[in-house]
């Protein structure tokens, strides 16, 4: 019970640190950007729509900061993230769904295919101490995490796109072709996922290869392992449920802690191949100026990676009988 | 950037400290990956300070003809506004270095503010200290950075560092705190208690000293993380970009489509200088981890 209490208030504090950040940031800041955005606004759509907009950043002039900060909390409470400028008149809410299908479907695969991979390739380097894997690969992965993401894509880019010419150029899809449900349409969708989601792959699985590695090393030293040897079972049976099960654990609550650099890496990768999810997104709202669109981005990223390490914390204690013990 | 690694560096008593250091030195030249990583190190820091020296031409100077080929003249080819790319890559190293070393000393110091003095006061400080520190980890740096610079409106030097300092604290802060937390019950600690000492004189003189090792691996993480997110911020023209980085000649490559206009060498030479400084401080930072717990060592099949 205490462990869940504790989760719950680690949720709480970071969705209200995240929130508290949009709302000082555009304060914080000389001249208060977001209000000199609508006064350059103020002559091109109707007076009404400014007076949406100021109430969706809680920037009316008249009230106390704290009316402002509470005016703020209330409409984002109610879904209420103000109004696009570079999609507008859309709101906010409205040009975030487009994209979060994209990301939510590349960097989902993409990270469970990592993560398991990773795991997998980690497990084998410890148990073959001094074998292929694990002579090999842990620098290789050293290097490759010293890496921009991005320039990874790129690369990629180049040699598969460029001079291969085996995948598409970037986007989600053909531009000439319209969103549809048709199996060659979800072959498009495949053929320009494919280049950003090996490139997450790529860069993000050396991180699980070198944690699995190291705890798979002090669970080998067990003794329950020991006994287990000693029994006779069949090694792969002590690799995988005996040393490897328990191994996982650290690497699993590892996984959602670091979800927050997977995001954004992939959304560094989104921007090189202009594949259209939120990055890419987030790109378009700052070379707009779109403050709300921005702000919101962050908002949902955030409470994305909160829900995911929600589903990481369930996982564990499902896995582990220990937490469950204890509550 | 998920590297965890294994921290349980046997801590040595003060008095051992001399010879913990010398055997440091010992465990280093001995060990490949740190030879490596610190001879890449050099050979940066080298090209940096000799750069007027060794580049061939102005870096600035828009004096040749654009997207020119790699050629005996132009090493690396010229940009697409006829300024030389090698000597850009050379002058670049310079940025690229201070912006690793100064994001990363600051960070690092806030870590060990943090982490330190959550672990050493415990309660309710550790508590929410440690709250505080979880909710950086959590929150997405690159959006957050975005987010951040996107409203500085001004994208100097200044506002860069101090977006990866921000960003960029929180892992060493959650390490620092557990092994500080291994080292409170120790005699030593227990016998400045007792005579009375403060308890910013104990942090400073007795705990901090016992962490050296690690700090240092921090310090390495840190600069790692200031090359890479200072990269990203760059190439996506969140950085000054009349500044010479590597991060900046990938903003321009891409700005002029080097790609497409068939200039790849653009585009390869800064990504794969940023790999090598990032690998450079990985490298050391892994060998320093592999010294401090035996047990990752590579094992020799006999």
């Amino acid at each position: 019970m205490r462990y869940a209490l504790r989760r719950l208030e680690f949720f709480a504090v970071t969705l209200w640190a995240a929130l508290t950040l949009n709302f000082i940031l555009p304060r914080l800041m000389p001249g208060n950007p977001a209000e000199a955005m609508l006064v350059r606004f103020r002559g091109r759509v109707s007076l009404q729509a400014v007076e949406q907009m100021e109430a969706a950043f809680g920037l009316h002039p008249h009230t106390s900061i704290f009316q402002q900060y509470f005016e703020y909390l209330s409409n984002t409470a109610h879904g209420d993230l103000g109004t696009s400028l570079s999609f507008f008149p859309t709101p906010v809410g409205k040009v975030i769904m487009l994209a979060l299908p994209w990301t939510v479907g590349l960097v989902g695969t993409a990270t469970v295919i990592a993560f398991l991979l990773g795991t997998l390739i980690g497990m084998l380097a410890a148990w073959r101490r001094g074998g292929i894997f694990d002579a090999l690969l842990p620098p290789t992965f050293i290097v490759v995490s010293a890496i921009p993401y991005f320039w990874i894509g790129l690369l990629l880019l180049l040699v598969f796109s460029f001079v291969l010419q085996w995948f598409p150029l970037g986007f989600g899809y053909d531009l000439t072709d319209q969103i549809n449900l048709s199996w060659s349409f979800v072959g498009e969708v495949f053929a320009h996922g494919f280049l950003p989601a090996l490139t997450i792959v790529v860069t993000s699985i050396g991180g699980w290869i070198l944690t699995m590695r190291n705890t798979m090393i002090t669970t080998l030293a067990e003794d329950y392992v020991k006994m287990a040897r000693a029994k006779g079972l069949s090694p792969v049976r002590i690799m995988l449920n005996y040393a490897g099960r328990n191994a996982i654990l650290p690497n699993l609550t590892g996984f959602a802690m670091s979800l927050g650099f997977v995001i954004s890496g992939a959304i560094a990768v989104e921007i090189v191949f202009n594949y259209p999810g939120l990055g890419f997104m987030l790109l378009t709202a700052v070379n707009n100026e779109d403050f709300a669109l921005m702000q919101g981005l962050f908002l949902l990223i955030t409470v994305a990676v909160l829900v995911a390490i929600l589903v990481a914390d369930v996982v564990t204690a499902v896995l582990d009988p220990r937490t469950r013990e204890s509550s | 950037m998920a590297v965890q690694v294994l921290t349980n560096q046997e801590v040595a008593a003060p008095e051992a400290r001399e010879s913990v250091l010398r055997n440091l030195a010992h465990a280093v030249a001995r060990n490949r990956k740190a030879l490596a990583g610190i001879a890449l190190l050099t050979f940066f820091v080298l090209v940096a300070i000799l750069a007027p020296l060794i580049s061939p031409y102005d870096p600035n100077k828009l004096a040749f003809q654009q997207m020119l080929q790699p050629s005996p003249q132009h090493l690396l080819g010229t940009t697409g506004a006829g300024q030389d790319i090698f000597s850009q890559l050379i002058w670049s190293t310079r940025e690229t270095l201070v912006l690793a070393i100064v994001a990363g000393v600051m960070a690092t110091v806030i870590s060990v503010i943090v982490g330190v003095t959550a672990a050493y006061l415990g309660g309710a400080w550790d508590h929410a200290l440690n709250l505080f520190t979880d909710v950086f980890l959590v929150i997405p740096t690159l959006p957050l950075m975005i987010v951040i610079s996107a409203y500085a409106q001004n994208h100097g030097l200044g506002v860069l560092i101090g977006v990866i300092v921000v960003t960029g604290w929180s892992y060493g802060a959650r390490q620092l705190r557990s092994q500080a937390l291994a080292l409170r019950n120790r005699e030593f600690l227990e016998a400045a208690r007792v005579r009375g000492e403060r308890p910013s004189y104990i942090i400073v003189f007795e705990v901090l000293p016992n962490m050296t090792s690690l700090i240092v691996a921090i310090f390495l993480g840190a600069a790692l993380y200031s090359v890479l997110a200072a990269a990203v911020l760059q190439y996506i023209g969140l950085g000054d970009s009349s500044d010479l980085s590597w991060g900046n000649m990938l903003y321009w490559a891409q700005h002029n489509g080097a790609l497409l206009a068939g200039s790849p060498w653009w585009v390869l030479a800064p990504g794969l200088c940023i790999a090598a400084l990032g690998g450079a401080f990985a490298l050391v930072n892994y060998a320093f981890d592999e010294i401090g717990n035996p047990a990752l060592r590579p094992v020799k099949r006999s």
